[in-house]
């Protein structure tokens, strides 16, 4: 166990944090996963953070100047280098308490993105990070698509997915590819925390920022963040779908500490795939060959995530 | 009392990035910035220079983690060259336009294809307007002067902007020249430490890099475009403070040799230098030849331009970049702008010269200096010339 974890203790749901580092009034569409998730990292912050945000929904639905929802200090520079921007952030924090010119006191730093942020155009900038060492939370906000330029396919796209980039026709079921494991990757860069998360599962998603924040050196959050506008489905289903997806084995939720995979919700009885496909239009051209297909691939990588669990 | 020794002029501009007592630098290896940060690294690693080094894995990176750290109020240092500069292009936008007050060494290098190391500055004139200001020096003591120059005007509040110190690559950055490096408490004395205006800080939380939506874009570039002229006086006062500090005095525009002068070149770098011994060696000869050298090259300096080329009849402008497919070289446009349709404007000659580290020889001086003249009798075809072309 790591040591700063030893005085790890979990939210309950009867004394969640007041505080709310990211404001009401945003201009979200309604129903969305992904600012419902990001209040709940905010919530268990605190106040003691700095925010730095890749360029995407999340930071053009809180920034329009004049207005900001953010309470806590937070900065966007661009698109892919959110975590070199928190990397900055954190040197200068280090340097500065070193000299006597900030206070003793810790302040957590911590880079938002989106899957395309995260997965495709920043993993280089993520990967420096991670590999330097720096003490930072990065959170990726996961709803499987460009949203924020129109619905456009990313590397995390699931399989079989409708997009404005990845249209199903004559020659194609639609997304071509499986998709990309994030969160593998950064367990690859031996980083001591890891995490999967969703907003449907709000006290270990908030518990999972806690101790990301709380460990030594870089932490990687992935949260699973329905977005109705992209999927074609309903605004008052998002917390549905966000549970769905850990029910059918889609996203299973788990954590990887120094290595050790915990997963923290063991998926006995499987809803099938299809109860979690129905219902959003991006999956509405699917043929039951292609459900199967899907349905085998998620058991197979539900099952290699339970056997690094017993494996390590 | 400062002291005079020969040294590396890399070396000398890391000694000068420590007097400044830089606190976060970020950088990756491009040739031929590399002995910069190299220095920069052993003084951290030594413990002469409290600061955070961070090694990052690309320009882009470099610049990205700058732009945080100098957001969190630390001193930011940042040196590149050609292809990372290149790479930093998205991010250089970002930082003039949030007002992030980093400090960069560009040792210019030409730009790929073909790949080449060698001196020119095609890798800054692609960053002509990113809203950096920018100076260039000429020699390794200039290149000193204006580091520490640069952290005094770029943090100072009534600026806020990233500057840049352009220093030629090899030419330059790898020669061994006598520098006299400052004393820290002369520096000290002129560098008041960094207390920016506004900071990322929990205990007074604000958004920074938010959305210019179309009501507030324009007037958003505009207060950017009116910063960086206006930064213009704090850049010249800051060299006023340097002369009584240091004893050394720079100016926007350099001239030398320009009294009576029919002829004038042009120049900005250390090609300058060469340029000085064209003229002496054409004065000599009983020409009437001068020489402006361009030290603030962003805020262009028109007025002191205009002001320090009176009385010339000819300018010979020389670039050292290629813009395929342009009217002329970004210096020669510059100066035809300042120029347009001022009474008694002398008549402008933009050649190109000195291009992925063709030497520009005392030669080539008196050959562009020879066609100025002759093309003030003929107007020649085209509005600039390369000069220095191998006949075979």
């Amino acid at each position: 166990m790591i040591p700063e974890l030893e005085k790890f203790k979990g939210f309950s749901a009867k004394r969640l944090p007041k505080e709310e580092g990211l404001a009401p009034g945003h201009r979200g569409c309604q129903g969305c996963g992904e600012v419902l998730a990001l209040r709940m990292v905010m919530k268990a912050l605190g106040k003691d953070v700095i925010v730095c945000s890749a360029t995407g929904c999340m930071e053009i639905i809180t920034s329009p100047y004049p207005q900001s929802a953010w309470n806590v200090p937070w900065i966007h520079v661009a698109f892919e280098n959110a975590a070199a921007v928190a990397s900055g952030v954190e040197s200068a924090l280090k340097v500065l308490r070193r000299k006597g010119k900030l206070p003793k006191k810790h302040i957590d730093v911590v880079a938002v993105g989106g899957d395309g942020a995260t997965g495709d155009i920043g993993l280089q900038w993520i990967s420096g990070a991670f590999e330097r060492g720096h003490d930072m939370v990065y959170v990726c906000l996961d709803n499987e698509a460009y949203m924020n330029t129109g619905v456009q396919r990313s590397g995390c796209t699931p399989y079989g997915a409708m997009t404005t980039t990845s249209p199903p026709g004559k020659k194609s079921i639609g997304q071509v590819t499986w998709k990309k494991n994030i969160p593998q990757i950064m367990v690859a860069h031996n980083i001591p925390y890891v995490a999967t998360a969703s907003p449907a599962y709000y006290l270990d998603l908030m518990n999972k920022i806690k101790k990301a924040a709380m460990v030594n050196g870089p932490a990687y959050v992935h949260i699973y963040s329905p977005c109705p506008t992209g999927w074609g489905s309903r605004g008052d289903k998002s917390v549905e779908y966000a549970r769905l997806a850990v029910e059918t084995k889609v996203f299973p939720l788990y954590e990887v500490i120094e290595g050790k995979y915990i997963v923290s919700r063991k998926i006995t009885k499987p809803k099938p795939v299809s109860e979690y496909l129905k219902g959003q239009r991006r999956f509405r051209h699917l043929t039951e060959e292609n459900i199967a297909y899907i349905q085998k691939r998620v058991d197979e990588e539900y099952e290699k995530i339970l056997r690094l669990a017993e494996l390590t | 009392m400062a002291k005079r020794v020969g040294i590396e002029v890399s070396i000398a501009i890391a000694e000068a990035v420590k007097l400044a007592q830089a606190e976060v630098i970020a950088a990756y290896p491009i040739t031929p910035q590399t002995h910069i940060v190299e220095h920069l690294s052993e003084l951290v690693a030594d413990g002469e220079l409290d600061a955070e080094f961070v090694p990052v894995e690309s320009e882009h990176a470099a610049l990205s983690t700058c732009c945080g750290s100098v957001a969190a109020g630390a001193r930011t240092y940042t040196a590149t060259s050609s292809q990372g500069l290149m790479l930093m292009s998205e991010v250089m936008y970002v930082a003039s336009g949030m007002r992030l007050p980093i400090v960069m060494t560009v040792a210019n290098r030409a730009l790929s294809a073909p790949i080449s190391i060698w001196n020119d500055h095609q890798d800054i004139m692609t960053q002509r307007d990113c809203g950096w200001i920018q100076t260039f020096a000429e020699n390794g003591q200039e290149a000193v002067d204006l580091t520490l120059h640069a952290f005094r005007v770029a943090e100072d509040r009534k600026v806020s902007l990233p500057m840049i110190v352009n220093i030629d690559g090899f030419t330059l950055s790898h020669v061994i020249e006598p520098i006299e490096l400052p004393d820290q408490a002369d520096v000290d004395r002129y560098l008041p430490p960094f207390k920016p205006k506004y900071k990322l800080d929990p205990k007074k939380p604000i958004s920074m890099g938010p959305v210019g939506i179309p009501e507030v874009y324009t007037e958003a570039r505009m207060a950017h475009d009116q910063a960086i002229k206006n930064a213009k006086r704090w850049i010249i006062k800051a060299w006023d403070e340097f002369e009584e500090v240091f004893g050394r005095r720079y100016n926007p525009v350099e001239e030398y040799r320009t009294e009576d002068a029919e002829i004038v070149l042009v120049t900005m770098g250390s090609i300058s230098e060469t340029a000085m011994t064209a003229v002496d060696k054409m004065r000599d000869e009983g020409k009437k030849v001068g020489l402006l050298k361009i030290r603030l090259w962003r805020p262009f300096p028109g007025p002191e331009f205009r002001k320090a080329a009176k009385g010339a009849k000819v300018l010979a402008v020389v670039d050292r970049t290629l813009a395929p497919g342009a009217s002329s070289g970004p210096v020669g446009e510059e100066l035809r702008t300042v120029f347009y349709k001022v009474p008694g404007a002398p008549k402008i000659f933009n050649f190109i010269a000195g291009l992925g580290g063709r030497d520009v020889t005392v030669e080539r001086f008196e050959e562009m200096v020879d066609k100025a003249a002759s093309y003030a009798k003929k107007r020649p075809k085209e509005l600039y010339e390369v000069i220095g072309v191998r006949e075979k």
